[in-house]
């Protein structure tokens, strides 16, 4: 993709880094990036956002600083780089979690440093940023968080939904009585294992919407 | 002893790195199209697993920990560099990881040419600095301890990802849905394989 000097901000090719994340080109369902930490931290809303919004701010400021760099990066070590950048701003991340939201950091403990190895952030590095300028990598940043944020947000949602019966720790069942007819938590929903069968659901609608997406074999 | 038997078998098989915590689900999914490919990169995480959690253990008790570096000179007791310890971590991992893919390079090209882009990638596998995080929260009191969770985790990762392998091999001569081929049906039977991994849960250690 060759930069135009005159290209507005929001040019069509520039929308569709935003956008193709969130269906054709997903980070989880699609390109397979990023399930280490998807899956873990999903059993409750308020970690997932809190999680998914950190991944946005560190996958947008790593592009683009990655970007900036692109041309002063020897190749051979450029993992290595990579890896001291995201850590940079992730530890940046962290602290910040450690200072506002104590209780959100704890619950996601060892899962926040983990967001360094996230494969979805060296996996947009490598493939995007390294080649782009740094606004087509801010965007592409942003629109892949996004993505991500967005899947663990659907996934946490039916796994405190139907396992706790809360959202957002807001006892959303028993306002709704349904106790009262004979409804029970799925406790199953909450065991690391539904999680990704939960995932693999949400794969299976998406391509069967998409068809162009079915593997062949 | 009594102890480190028992971190052992529940790094393998309680604590597991794919089925409890998904670490390395991204080189999981990716090597487990065959068998061999799936040993080879299963070695590769237990090797760099094992060497990297001392390298790591030593680090955090006598550089990042609060105090740690009393060590040097009582004046630096007060001295808290935990934060650190990320970027810290993963340049031990990313080195050793180099330092794994020049010998294997030299004494097993084969396995070097079949893993390929896997071994750089292992530096940025979470269950490796997953490993050494969780080693900093469960606070390991020696580093007999630390090597020996390393070394179950990588067990725990390689059995995983050699059964995964196993089952997708057959999977070939299955008729799968179409939308589930592939990605879908690996997550559901990876997610069935946890539920039975789950049930060492009701063995108490």
């Amino acid at each position: 993709m060759e930069k135009t000097a005159r290209e507005p901000l929001f040019s069509k090719k520039n929308r569709r880094l935003l956008i193709d994340p969130m269906n054709e080109n997903n980070p989880i369902t699609v390109q397979v990036l990023g399930i280490c930490s998807a899956l873990a931290i999903t059993v409750k809303m308020k970690p997932a956002l809190v999680m998914g919004i950190s991944v946005i701010v560190v996958m947008a400021a790593a592009n683009v600083l990655t970007s900036l760099l692109r041309n002063l990066i020897p190749n051979r070590i450029r993992i290595i780089v990579q890896l001291v950048v995201v850590a940079l701003l992730v530890i940046l991340v962290d602290q910040v979690l450690k200072a506002f939201v104590y209780d959100v950091s704890k619950e996601l403990s060892v899962f926040v440093g983990l967001i360094i190895t996230n494969c979805i952030i060296m996996g947009r590095i490598e493939a995007f940023s390294l080649g782009n300028a740094p606004w087509k990598a801010f965007l592409d940043g942003v629109g892949n968080g996004v993505a991500y944020a967005g899947i663990l947000l659907l996934v946490a949602f039916f796994r405190e939904l139907l396992g706790n019966g809360t959202l957002f720790d807001y006892p959303i069942m028993a306002q709704l009585g349904v106790y009262d007819m004979g409804y029970t938590n799925n406790g199953m929903m909450l065991l690391p294992p539904m999680a990704l069968i939960v995932v693999a659901i949400v794969i299976w609608i998406q391509r069967a919407k998409t068809p162009s997406l079915i593997e062949k074999d | 002893m009594q102890e480190l038997i028992n971190i052992f078998v529940k790094s393998i098989f309680i604590e597991n790195m794919i089925f409890a915590y998904f670490l390395g689900m991204c080189s999981y999914l990716a090597v487990s199209k065959t068998v061999k490919t799936g040993v080879g990169l299963g070695l590769a995480v237990t090797f760099v697993l094992t060497i990297t959690l001392p390298v790591n253990y030593l680090l955090e008790n006598y550089v990042l920990k609060e105090g740690a570096l009393s060590w040097l000179d009582p004046e630096f007791a007060e001295v808290d560099l935990s934060f650190l310890s990320f970027i810290m971590f993963i340049a031990v991992i990313a080195s050793m990881v180099q330092l794994v893919e020049m010998v294997v390079e030299k004494f097993a090209p084969a396995l070097y040419s079949a893993l390929g882009i896997f071994l750089p990638l292992i530096a940025v596998n979470c269950s490796i600095l997953g490993g050494s995080l969780f080693m900093q929260e469960r606070a390991y009191t020696s580093i007999t301890q630390a090597t020996v969770f390393g070394f179950g985790s990588g067990i725990g990762w390689l059995l995983a990802v050699v059964a995964i392998a196993a089952i997708r091999e057959r999977l070939k001569y299955s008729h799968v849905p179409g939308p589930l081929r592939g990605l879908g049906i690996t997550f559901i039977i990876t997610g069935l394989m946890g539920m039975a991994f789950m049930s060492f849960m009701g063995i108490k250690l």
